[in-house]
């Protein structure tokens, strides 16, 4: 059941899936996306009608507990999944044709995965400047790129070290700079400090607040931390399990940039607890 | 930092010294007890030999023998082994097929099939090249095929969302990836490839150092019998050398090779 594509707000899902904050321009659109697994006999519905649009220069988190299959959805919006139905169009532009990927949307895209997910063979100027060298970019000029992009995620006295004699907190940044670096319009991230300390993960969240408002990049984060959530979303988008369908659409409403003291604010309690609650009821 | 510059020489300096020690008890044992030189010449006998072998151009053309068909022996392996691996690797119906043939072969003993090389192949230089192939390709193979399996997905996936081509996941990833799975097969596969060409030279032919060891043996000549040891001791070294250097060059980040350059790098 393929639906036809719609870029107009579409309540498919049971609570408020036309919720829209901003008037702005549309970056990135669900459009009834269903996602199936069969293994062996047993079907599993992982994602059901999924619809939300989110706008430029936005950042949205999407949570849920885990096998919420809010992974599945970001591996749908990033071309590493097809989905069963539905769509999704990048500035108004479908991602998939039928279980293809649209190669020039992909182009638009960052992604950056719960691991880093470094080349080890490469060192960090090498690492982030990978995309540019896959597009063709003479040496010179990736690795000038690459070397900006390093200063740029907080990592300039490390251009020749190699990913195994960086910690974890450093791995991701140069997986960030790598996503940064072919300048896309869209950073969609799968609990990218998931595997971090609470300190270094903390550091990391201002971190990205810094680099998505410099860069004005949309941002899609998805996390299981609920205090993480709220820290970075304009909005905060909780997936229910089994289906994965939207749950709930909360709209943060602080402005960015935010600083650490913001989570000490009864505004931020309130929000976490009202989503604490959901997520437990 | 002291200590690490010392354990950074201790394998040059202590293992050297052990040698020598050891040496020293058997040349003080077997003069003292009196064995017979037939049966264990001491050290010192069999460096004496070694000169004097050392300075025929008999014993280095034999030399060269071995060494040629270890050559050619282990590169076959190498290009036959990478073929194959690859091949297997890649398409599934074939490795399910063959693999457990190639296992099959593998664990036999096919050192057992030496003799039906010498008839098939001659008592030349064919023969040996064949033995010291087979012995080397399996490690090899296997390693290679194991390598092309085990490419991280989160690596794949890398590359997936930043569009790469066939051409671009296989020289940024792929060849990378697989590269010390074969390193670490040529280690096993080099050591193979000399073993295979010594016992064939044992059995057939009248050149290569297996002849050679052959000969001193027919000869009654213990101390030549364990000079040719040697020298066949450093051709194995130099072998085994090559691979490691050529690993030090080609995978400076791996873990085999970083760990063993030492805590500061």
């Amino acid at each position: 059941m393929t639906q036809p594509s719609q870029a107009s707000a579409n309540p498919g899902s049971s609570v408020a899936g036309d919720f829209r904050p901003s008037p702005s321009r549309v970056k990135i659109s669900i459009d009834g996306v269903s996602k199936t697994f069969q293994v062996k006999k047993q079907r599993t519905e992982a994602l059901k009608d999924i619809n939300l649009q989110i706008a430029e220069g936005e950042t949205v988190s999407l949570i849920g507990r885990s096998g919420c299959g809010k992974s599945t959805l970001l591996r749908v919006m990033a071309g590493l999944l097809p989905p069963s139905s539905g769509n999704i169009l990048v500035n108004g532009s479908p991602l998939w044709r039928r279980s293809q990927v649209d190669t020039s949307v992909i182009e638009q895209l960052g992604v950056v995965f719960q691991e880093a997910n470094l080349f080890p063979w490469f060192d960090v100027t090498d690492n982030i400047a990978l995309p540019l060298k896959l597009r063709g970019v003479n040496k010179t000029e990736r690795r000038k790129r690459a070397r900006e992009l390093a200063d740029l995620v907080g990592l300039g006295g490390f251009f020749n070290s190699y990913p195994r004699e960086l910690s974890g907190g450093m791995r991701q940044r140069v997986a960030i700079a790598r996503a940064l670096s072919r300048g896309p319009e869209l950073l969609l991230m799968d609990e990218p400090f998931g595997a971090l300390d609470a300190m270094t993960r903390e550091k990391m969240n201002l971190e990205l607040q810094r680099i998505s408002l410099a860069t004005q990049v949309t941002v899609v984060f998805v996390t299981h931390d609920i205090s993480e959530a709220v820290f970075l979303g304009d909005r905060v988008i909780q997936l229910s399990p089994r289906p994965g369908r939207i749950e709930e659409i909360t709209d943060v409403g602080i402005a960015r940039p935010r600083s650490v003291d913001v989570q000490t604010t009864p505004a931020f309690g309130e929000r976490i607890r009202k989503l604490r609650d959901a997520l437990e009821g | 930092m002291r200590n690490s510059t010392l354990q950074k020489y201790l394998s040059w300096i202590g293992a050297p010294a052990v040698i020598v020690l050891l040496c020293l008890i058997w040349e003080v044992s077997v003069r003292v007890m009196e064995v017979s030189t037939l049966i264990l010449p001491p050290p010192s006998m069999i460096g004496n030999r070694l000169i004097e072998l050392v300075q025929e151009s008999d014993t280095w053309n034999h030399t060269m023998t071995t060494v040629t068909e270890v050559v050619i022996g282990f590169t076959l392996a190498v290009l036959l082994g990478v073929f194959f691996g690859v091949l297997l690797g890649k398409i599934v119906w074939l490795e399910l097929t063959l693999r457990p043939v190639f296992v099959l072969l593998y664990i036999i003993p096919n050192i057992a099939f030496v003799p039906l090389f010498v008839i098939w192949f001659g008592f030349g230089m064919g023969s040996k090249i064949v033995i010291a192939t087979v012995l080397a390709f399996f490690p090899i193979m296997l390693n290679v095929l194991l390598g092309v399996k085990s490419v991280d997905p989160g690596h794949r996936d890398v590359m997936s969302s930043l569009n790469a081509t066939k051409a671009q996941r296989f020289s940024n990833l792929e060849v990378r990836s697989v590269m010390p799975y074969l390193l670490a097969g040529m280690e096993t596969g080099v050591v193979l490839a000399v073993i295979g060409a010594i016992v064939g030279e044992y059995l057939g032919g009248n050149e290569g150092l297996g002849y050679l060891i052959v000969r001193t043996l027919n000869q009654m000549d213990a101390p030549g019998l364990f000079a040719v040891i040697v020298i066949l001791s450093v051709v194995g070294l130099i072998f085994y050398g090559m691979v490691f250097l050529l690993k030090r060059f080609l995978i400076p980040w791996h873990e085999s090779v970083y760990a063993s350059r030492g805590v500061s790098v």
